[in-house]
């Protein structure tokens, strides 16, 4: 199932940056690397096996975005799912900005009425911290308002911290076409366990694409933070070349196991009780697996297990 | 407490703070600011303003993000920041903006140079650094005039993008320009140490591990706890962390991969990253913390408490892992013998207060030597100085 991303947004906005640290394993210092982007860059990402995402990153220096809107408008707006638009938050030129969106906007509504649109909100860390609220919350309004009468979702982002996680993950989650089976079965994993929270990541991105909490958690970045802590790890351990496979860490509060779930996932479980032995969870995530696998490829079994047990 | 009144005249109170606190001139100490009696190496960072010490104490201590340095502000005065509680080594960094002038009467470097193991002076290496030199040279002569135990390390700092040859270039050319200013001023004894380091990478960890590794007299005990530790348990590789800064005190003596370092880093990270977040900060490292990373080349990473301060880091092939129980109960032995290496300091810290502190080197050795060779950690006990 191929979905077209479309990726737009103001030369220099942080787009190629973006997408390479998220779906191309850069870190976040590599991407002064990267040069501008000549027209139109395709990538497909494979994403959870059988959903591939067509991202097309448009250059956005004026002269390509007075071509996209002209001589290749079809081509590009046609059967789009999503767009994101990338605003740089310190851009000088913002009625520029906002005028190449609209015209988006209106090249959307004429040829893929169904899209969804998220603005990303992108270089916040450039914003004092005391400010970044405040500063996202004018521009969300601004936003909204300026894209009536479609609906738009923003999201504050930054390169250098979990902000990018967050916004992507919510993106990338409206996209999985079974997320609500993904949902339910999780839940029901999470409460055969026991467990106090379960985490399903995807393998390449460890984007968060579903979960499921019991107990109540202080932090509500946490699927972020635990997105970008365990990257950065799988990234040290390339420079080695190595990969991670598995990773358990515990203290006298709570125990958390990740460990390699299906062919597309990492799964994330947290116990509150450290006093279990880790094997008994360890047993248990292994039990699962078989199931879960099932349902990202429902093509290969018939798909009706839902009493499997786990224990 | 009692004092030994034919060695020490009434009006001097020696106490030791960090190791080797005592400066054999009998100059005042600092006045007990902490009230502890633990023993911590206690280092002074110091350089140019700009130079980077902020960032670096913001980067190793406080574990913000190296580019968000770039908000910091300038220090405009003189910034003490004591860094006590929650690491293993003691750092105070004084901060010393370019309009005031240290020299001048009022600072008062007894009580600054006195207690202090180390100074680390920080060099800014995009920069010109003439400036630096010269206020390297005087803070080295003032300094070893008041503590001549000062151990004086150079961080040639921000080479981060620097070509290795420009690096090894200014390395060359700091080194000459700082021993000939010294010869000058008749100090050819004074040993500098030199290390390039950037906050951008692991460079300043490992620098400052260096540092600190100099300032622990238990050094070749902890060192040979790791090699008696290490075969017998089949591990290939340790590290004993500091926590909180990702200092490393101590490790075995196979050679050190620098690669090998950062990952142990980096598993600390998420350690202490997963661990704030699903209990809190503060709790974040205690007694049950632990944590098994296994790799797909065949490698585990076993990370175990050691103390509050202290983390074991062991890196080894997954078939040695089937005897966990073997490696688990090494490492209560290895503990166990850690913390009294440090109780036996703690002890005859305080016994030194009575008794003559000059051989204190000394008889420190030999401590090592009763450890050494025999496993048996209780030998240790023998090692108790005569009251």
């Amino acid at each position: 199932m191929k979905k077209k991303v479309l990726l737009m947004g103001k030369s220099g906005s942080g787009k190629t940056s973006m997408r390479s640290i998220i779906f191309a394993n850069y870190i976040a210092r590599d991407t002064t690397r990267l040069g501008a982007t000549i027209d139109v860059e395709h990538s497909h990402v494979r994403f959870l096996g059988n959903l591939v995402l067509n991202l097309w990153d448009c250059g956005g220096q004026e002269g390509f975005m007075k071509q996209y809107f002209a001589s290749q408008r079809d081509n590009i707006f046609r059967n789009v799912e999503v767009l994101i638009y990338v605003f740089d938050v310190e851009s000088r030129e913002m009625e520029r900005d906002v005028h190449y969106y609209q015209s988006c906007l209106e090249a959307l509504l004429q040829n893929s009425p169904e899209a969804k649109i998220f603005c990303l909100v992108h270089k916040m860390d450039l914003v004092p911290e005391e400010h970044r609220e405040a500063v996202f919350k004018e521009r969300e309004e601004d936003l909204i308002r300026l894209s009536k009468p479609g609906n738009v979702t923003c999201f504050r982002t930054s390169i250098w911290d979990e902000t990018l996680y967050k916004a992507w993950s919510s993106i990338v989650t409206m996209l999985i076409p079974n997320v609500a089976a993904l949902e339910n079965s999780v839940t029901h994993f999470a409460n055969v366990i026991e467990a106090d929270e379960v985490l399903l990541f995807e393998k390449a991105t460890f984007l968060v694409i579903s979960h499921c909490q019991s107990k109540k958690n202080r932090d509500s970045h946490r699927f972020e933070k635990v997105s970008n802590i365990i990257k950065q790890f799988k990234l040290s351990c390339s420079k080695l070349g190595a990969k991670f496979q598995s990773m358990e860490v515990r203290n006298n509060a709570f125990a958390a196991f990740i460990d390699t779930f299906t062919s597309n996932t990492y799964v994330m479980v947290v116990m509150s009780d450290p006093t279990l032995p880790s094997e008994a969870t360890l047993v248990n995530i292994r039990n699962a697996r078989k199931y879960f696998e099932e349902l990202e490829n429902p093509n290969n079994s018939a798909m009706n297990h839902h009493g499997h047990k786990y224990h | 407490m009692s004092y030994d009144d034919d060695d020490y005249p009434a009006d001097t109170f020696p106490k030791d703070f960090g190791y080797r606190a005592y400066n054999q001139d009998g100059l005042e100490l600092e006045p007990n600011a902490t009230g502890s009696s633990e023993t911590k190496p206690r280092i002074l960072l110091m350089g140019l303003r700009r130079s980077g010490k902020s960032s670096i104490q913001k980067v190793v201590f406080h574990k913000m993000s190296p580019n968000e340095t770039l908000f910091l502000e300038s220090t405009s005065k003189i910034v003490k920041d004591d860094i006590n509680n929650s690491s293993f080594v003691q750092f105070q960094i004084w901060d010393f903006p370019g309009q005031i002038d240290f020299i001048e009467p009022t600072f008062d470097s007894d009580m600054i140079f006195g207690g202090c193991g180390a100074l680390v002076f920080v060099i800014d290496a995009k920069d010109d650094y003439n400036e630096a030199l010269t206020k390297f040279k005087n803070t080295v002569i003032k300094a070893y005039k008041v503590n001549q135990r000062i151990k004086f390390e150079v961080f040639i700092h921000k080479v981060d993008g620097i070509s290795d040859d420009s690096k090894m270039e200014s390395q060359r050319d700091i080194h000459q320009r700082t021993s000939d200013d010294l010869s000058e001023a008749g100090l050819n004894q004074i040993h500098l140490s030199f290390h390039l380091t950037s906050i951008y990478d692991h460079s300043i960890f490992e620098a400052f591990s260096k540092v600190v590794q100099k300032l622990i007299p238990q050094l070749p005990t902890l060192e040979n706890l790791l090699n008696i530790f290490i075969p017998n348990s089949g591990i290939e590789k340790a590290f004993l962390f500091d926590v909180v800064s990702k200092i490393y005190i101590a490790t075995d003596s196979s050679p050190v991969d620098m690669q090998t370092y950062e990952l142990c880093c980096d598993m600390i990270d998420v350690v202490i990253d997963l661990s704030s977040i699903y209990s809190s900060e503060e709790t974040a490292f205690d007694s049950g913390s632990s944590s098994l990373i296994k790799l797909n080349n065949n490698t585990i990473l076993y990370l175990r408490e050691v103390n509050k301060f202290l983390a074991l880091v062991c890196i080894l092939r997954e078939e040695n892992f089937n005897r966990q129980g073997v490696i688990d109960y090494n490492f209560i032995c290895f503990r166990d013998a850690i913390s009294k290496v440090f109780e036996l300091r703690l002890k005859r810290q305080k016994e030194l207060e009575n008794i003559d502190q000059d051989d204190d080197q000394d008889d420190l050795v030999e401590d090592h030597t009763l450890i050494g060779h025999g496993t048996d950690p209780s030998v240790m006990s023998r090692a108790r100085p005569i009251d």
